[in-house]
């Protein structure tokens, strides 16, 4: 679809606004009935394993500090990759949408050790309830990084092609609603799942 | 009535703002965690970890989803549904006892 296209698209839409954007936003107050009803699943189930090993045996406060750290700073990378690339600055716009990508997957790199560390302390889905309602919850947030991941570095092997330039602004404005939500789910279960064991 | 893309979305904050909102979630995401390790906080640990998780949740989603300055369409979009997730969790932990638990 040519620019001239989108921009004729975008002036008639019924809001007024532009549809993308409309849409994400509806997707993701979807997501946010997704990510409640799987909250809902991890905070009745808390407390009632019947068998180890249990959160305050594995979980690790200072490493997870660290992760979650990483994920609110790939939060403010995204943000500046968008005023780049806003004002037609792609060489920082490339550069902020890589390191956002990069501080993405540092952020899953934690959680394949977590993941990896807690299996090799014998918690699976199948060994209690907080094994399944855990890697449940955490490993869709996870798929949900994994995805932005992939959209950012697709938005800078574009922008490394001259396929990416100031007049689609909004295409990274959208994956940046999506990275953040991402963002603001993890804030959410850092403080249900970690801080409240 | 449809207003213009430029009517309904006010000028986004300045990257100076971008970096001053990361440095407070930052600071905030500390103050987490050390209120974590505190025993003396233990009885008021739950409701000050709620509200400072609370804060950075809409710092993120009013200035860097640009939430604050956009349409209130948007808004609605994003609120609605935030809500009645959060009326059905609230319902369900009554239901199962988690607050009691």
């Amino acid at each position: 679809m040519s620019q001239t296209d989108a921009a004729t698209m975008e002036m008639h839409s019924a809001t007024g606004l532009p549809n993308r954007k409309v849409l994400m936003w509806a997707f993701i107050g979807s997501e946010c009935m997704l990510f409640g009803s799987l909250i809902i699943v991890y905070m009745v189930y808390r407390g009632k394993s019947l068998v180890g090993p249990y959160p305050a045996d594995l979980l690790n406060i200072p490493f997870i500090t660290v992760t979650t750290f990483v994920l609110l700073m790939s939060s403010l990378m995204m943000v500046l990759a968008l005023s780049a690339v806003q004002r037609g600055d792609m060489r920082w716009g490339k550069v902020w949408l890589f390191m956002t990508a990069f501080f993405g997957m540092i952020f899953l790199g934690g959680q394949v050790y977590e993941f990896t560390h807690f299996v090799h302390e014998g918690l699976t889905l199948q060994t209690n309830l907080f094994g399944g309602s855990f890697f449940l919850l955490t490993g869709t947030h996870g798929a949900h990084v994994t995805v932005g991941v992939i959209w950012l570095l697709s938005l800078f092997f574009m922008a490394q092609r001259g396929r990416l330039t100031q007049a689609n602004a909004e295409t990274v404005e959208i994956a940046g609603l999506y990275w953040h939500f991402v963002d603001v789910v993890w804030i959410v279960l850092f403080t249900l799942i970690y801080l409240l064991v | 009535m449809t207003q213009t893309h430029e009517q309904a979305e006010h000028a986004h904050p300045s990257n100076r703002t971008y970096v001053i909102v990361a440095a407070i979630l930052g600071v905030i995401t500390a103050v987490e965690v050390a209120v974590f390790y505190l025993d003396a906080l233990k009885p008021v640990l739950v409701p000050i970890l709620l509200t400072l998780s609370a804060a950075k949740f809409t710092m993120v989603v009013g200035f860097f989803m640009h939430l604050k300055f956009d349409s209130r369409l948007y808004r609605a979009l994003f609120i609605g549904p935030l809500v009645v997730a959060i009326a059905v969790m609230m319902a369900m932990f009554l239901l199962y006892g988690v607050f009691g638990a």
